[in-house]
């Protein structure tokens, strides 16, 4: 259907496609895999005329074509959807997808016969979506089924999918599944980017696996397993288990009481939490995003004014619930946040000031009459501390920020929130989007700091993290703790049914 | 190579910028060459070339300084031209009211007293240190209402701006004018809180040049403020709070505490101009006097990149044309000294479409940043 040859793409210094040759069969589902920065992304993009190639060919049922921009793209039979979606949501279904080839005359708009048309499609596909429905008024789920029908729409024959599980439950992904599956049945044929080798497992016909952007594997599905992808992908054994010993909990270092959050209009993000975590244990909590997660997290952080929140947060024994964010990381509570470009970093500042970011105004950060003047001395070693004991790639502490690779900027969180050192640790979706390595490297550390007697409170939409790191877990469900079980022995099919309000 | 980054586009919008007034100049009809050789040369002429270039880029110095410091922590100061004017009114009022000068009418009529009659070692720091509160308080303002009830900065510095100039211009207007003055100034200082011109000190410089001690002050200020920024806590807080509001509030700073401080220091350095124009050349308050040196002050900062240095460099710029312009005015056929507003908003324009020059330059690898 699709080949890629010999396709090289540069930016600036960096070669994000060196010679990329894939082949994509007709009638397939074809996983795309590799790390952050493989170039993966790049590659389909070109594909898409999002960029031009610097060198090479691509050739659609044989032909060399030259891809322009997407609308060559669209015009070849070609569609892709992002892992953003890219809807207007307070616009129906039909007038997202119109949008860009609008039917009717210049003055008006033929919404109805568009509408029967998506109905058609839809119905072709077993999307069921509801042209007349609103966006917003839709599921994730049922949004990215908006974006599917979009290309089809547009008589796309080969959809280009890039990460589309990131954001759907269990379920969700499931009944994605069987989606693209009638797709393919019907002759479409998909290209998915992923980084999650059960899923690449469980879909896909063909694999090819990239990193640093060169292809390095082309497997059939059946001939190969996820250790093989894995090794392939970074260049290594990898250990995909998380390993550790049974958790030796000892006393309750926060306890969580009636913890109410309700916003100014007055909805509640979260109802009456009680829970408390002990020294020396890994309490997750799954659930769907959105359920009340953040809000959690933040609370406990001191990021939500306290007027907002209600109920009873104790530290140790000591009611902390009036206390700011700089208090609490002074009594040893340290966060690395779910956003780490909208909380955790300066993007534009060096790594030396992004490894003081919250203890910037006490020694050692400090020196001097009154603490007034920074210690670039004290905070260069810091940085470098981190740096090291968490290998930070590349090891330079004036560099910004912005130039890391996600990983390794995630690896900078954790390294300056492990530095305080913490009682209690707050963490959020700790390795999204960060590559298989570094995700081996950031389990076994917040393993370590457990086993070191500090708590560790966990949020994160894997749901294979929370049930592999977790000692419990708890599942939060429209802001309210549904149910706790053991990770062990509960079966992820039973917590996914949990997340989305059914069950218990 | 940063370095090399820092200064290319602003420098790189300046000989552009002078590019095109070339061409204008051309096809006004006049010589290129010719007019910016008077431009230039008139101002680095020695003496009163290069006082009057240091004159003019004294108060553009200040207002770059302001907006600079704002706009670091994310805030946009468009109201130092109101703080300067407040700040130079109050330190005018100080010198009067506390340097023992008594306002009468020509017929003797004592219209106005004096609280008191310091000596000059501590009326010349209070009238200083006046200058820089009063701009600091009318900076702060718009800064406590942002940080207070959201209300936006931009909004409130321009509206304080006109509240300002009405403010000032009442209060010299009905309590400091000598009666019968038909000019809209203050009746004059107090000589002991007068601060010495730089020809004092310097030989050659004659005193009737106006370039006084408050350029040296100026300097000082980028200096301190490049301290200030880089190499102390509250320069990391206030950065900090400008780069990413979300992550300075996860590190434990109050953004509200912040936006305050941030423009109550903007106005103070704002009101710094006040220092320049009161104590240091007019002697009193003049009514109108600032040759829009707050908005001027923006493309300061803008030129100069938000960065003390950068922002010395830009106003000295500035003062330059200004300077020039004069004198291309005067000895051209053609060319107005409209010229110097031109060549200005070209400037401006260049470095506003910095995204422009990136383009070619990648191509030639000045630029080293990918996204994957």
């Amino acid at each position: 259907m699709i080949e890629l040859r010999n396709i090289t793409k540069r930016f600036g210094a960096v070669l994000a496609n060196d010679g990329v040759t894939i082949k994509v069969r007709p009638g397939t589902i074809h996983a795309i895999v590799g790390e952050n920065g493989a170039g993966k992304s790049t590659a389909m993009r070109i594909a898409y005329g999002f960029y031009t190639a610097d060198g090479g060919e691509i050739l659609i049922n044989g032909q060399p074509q030259v891809i322009r921009n997407p609308h060559d793209a669209i015009a070849l039979g070609i569609g892709m959807v992002h892992q953003h979606f890219m809807l207007l949501e307070p616009m129906t279904v039909a007038e997202n997808i119109v949008l860009g080839s609008e039917p009717g005359s210049a003055v008006s708009l033929d919404l109805k016969t568009a509408a029967a048309e998506i109905r058609k499609v839809s119905d072709e596909f077993k999307l069921s979506v509801d042209p007349n429905a609103t966006i917003e008024s839709l599921s994730v789920g049922q949004q990215q089924r908006v974006e599917l029908l979009k290309a089809l729409y547009r008589r796309a024959q080969l959809l280009i999918l890039d990460e589309p599980t990131a954001v759907l439950t269990p379920q969700e992904v499931e009944e994605f599944f069987v989606i693209l599956r009638s797709m393919r049945e019907q002759g479409k044929t998909i290209v998915i980017i992923t980084h999650k080798l059960s899923e690449v497992l469980a879909i896909s016909d063909d694999v090819t696996v990239m990193r640093d952007g060169k292809v390095v594997g082309e497997v059939k599905t059946g001939e190969t397993n996820a250790a093989e992808l894995a090794r392939l992908m970074v260049g290594r054994e990898v250990l995909l288990r998380v390993e550790k010993p049974d958790a030796k909990a000892g006393a309750a270092v926060l306890e969580v009481k009636d913890l109410t959050i309700g916003t100014r209009e007055g909805a509640k993000k979260l109802n009456g939490v009680t829970f408390e975590v002990r020294a020396g244990e890994i309490v997750g909590i799954a659930g769907v995003e959105g359920n009340g997660q953040t809000e959690l997290i933040e609370a406990l952080a001191g990021l939500i004014p306290g007027s907002h929140v209600s109920g009873s947060i104790s530290f140790e024994g000591k009611n902390i619930t009036n206390l700011d964010a700089r208090k609490r990381k002074e009594l040893g509570i340290a966060h690395v946040p779910e956003d780490r470009h909208r909380r955790g970093l300066l993007l534009d500042s060096s790594l030396s000031e992004n490894t003081i970011l919250g203890v910037h105004y006490r020694r050692p950060a400090v020196t001097g009459p009154g603490n007034v003047i920074l210690d670039q001395k004290a905070i260069l070693s810091r940085t470098e501390q981190v740096i090291r004991d968490f290998d930070v790639r590349p090891p330079n502490p004036v560099l910004h920020a912005r130039a890391l690779s996600g990983g390794n900027q995630q690896k900078l969180i954790i390294g300056r929130e492990f530095e305080l050192p913490p009682k209690l640790l707050l963490v959020s979706q700790p390795t999204r989007g960060v590559d298989i390595g570094a995700i081996e490297f950031i389990h076994r550390k917040i393993v370590a700091l457990r086993d070191s007697g500090c708590a560790v409170l966990l949020v994160s939409a894997e749901l294979e993290e929370v049930t592999a790191l977790s000692d419990r877990l708890m599942v939060i469900h429209t802001g309210e703790i549904v149910g706790e079980v053991n990770p062990k022995v509960t079966s992820n099919e039973e917590i996914g049914l949990m997340m989305t309000g059914g069950g218990h | 190579m940063k370095l090399l980054r820092e200064i290319l586009f602003p420098l790189i919008a300046v000989i552009a910028a002078l590019i095109v007034g070339g061409i204008v100049v051309l096809i006004i009809g006049d010589s290129p060459i010719q007019t910016y050789k008077l431009m230039f040369g008139s101002a680095f002429s020695w003496p009163d070339g290069i006082g009057y270039t240091l004159f003019n880029a004294t108060p553009l110095i200040f207002t770059g300084l302001a907006v600079a410091v704002a706009f670091r922590c994310g805030l946009l100061n468009i109201g130092a031209e109101g703080q300067l004017y407040i700040a130079a009114f109050a330190t005018a009022w100080v010198g009067i009211k506390f340097g023992g000068v008594v306002i009468s009418a020509p017929n003797g009529a004592v219209v106005n007293t004096p609280y008191a009659n310091l000596p000059m070692l501590v009326l010349l720091p209070l009238c200083c240190l006046v200058a820089i509160a009063a701009g600091a308080i009318w900076g702060g303002i718009p800064g406590l209402l942002k940080a207070k009830f959201g209300s936006h900065e931009v909004i409130n510095t321009i509206m304080l701006n006109f509240i300002a100039v009405a403010l000032v211009s009442y209060f010299t207007q009905y309590l400091y004018k000598i009666p019968g003055d038909a000019i809209m100034q203050t009746a004059e200082i107090s000589g002991k809180a007068h601060i010495a011109r730089l020809g004092k000190f310097i030989p050659g410089l004659p005193e009737r040049i106006p370039v006084n001690l408050a350029f040296i002050l100026a300097v000082l200020a980028c200096v301190v403020v490049y301290l200030l920024l880089w190499k102390t806590k509250w320069g990391y807080e206030i950065r900090a709070t400008g780069q990413n509001p979300s992550a300075a509030e996860y590190g434990g700073i109050s953004i509200r505490k912040q936006i305050i401080l941030a423009m109550a220091i903007s106005g103070g350095l704002a009101g710094m101009v006040g220092i320049n124009e009161v104590l240091g050349y007019r002697y009193r308050y003049y009514d109108g006097f600032s040759a829009n040196y707050g908005f001027v002050g923006i493309a300061v900062a803008l030129l100069g990149r938000n960065h003390p240095v950068g922002v010395f460099l830009a106003a000295i710029l500035f003062a330059i044309l200004l300077r020039g312009g004069i004198f291309v005015d005067a000895y051209t056929v053609h060319v107005s000294k409209d010229i110097v507003d031109m060549l200005q908003g070209i400037v401006i324009v260049f470095v506003a479409a910095e995204a422009m020059f990136r383009g070619p330059l990648k191509k030639f690898g000045f630029m080293r940043k990918a996204k994957i």
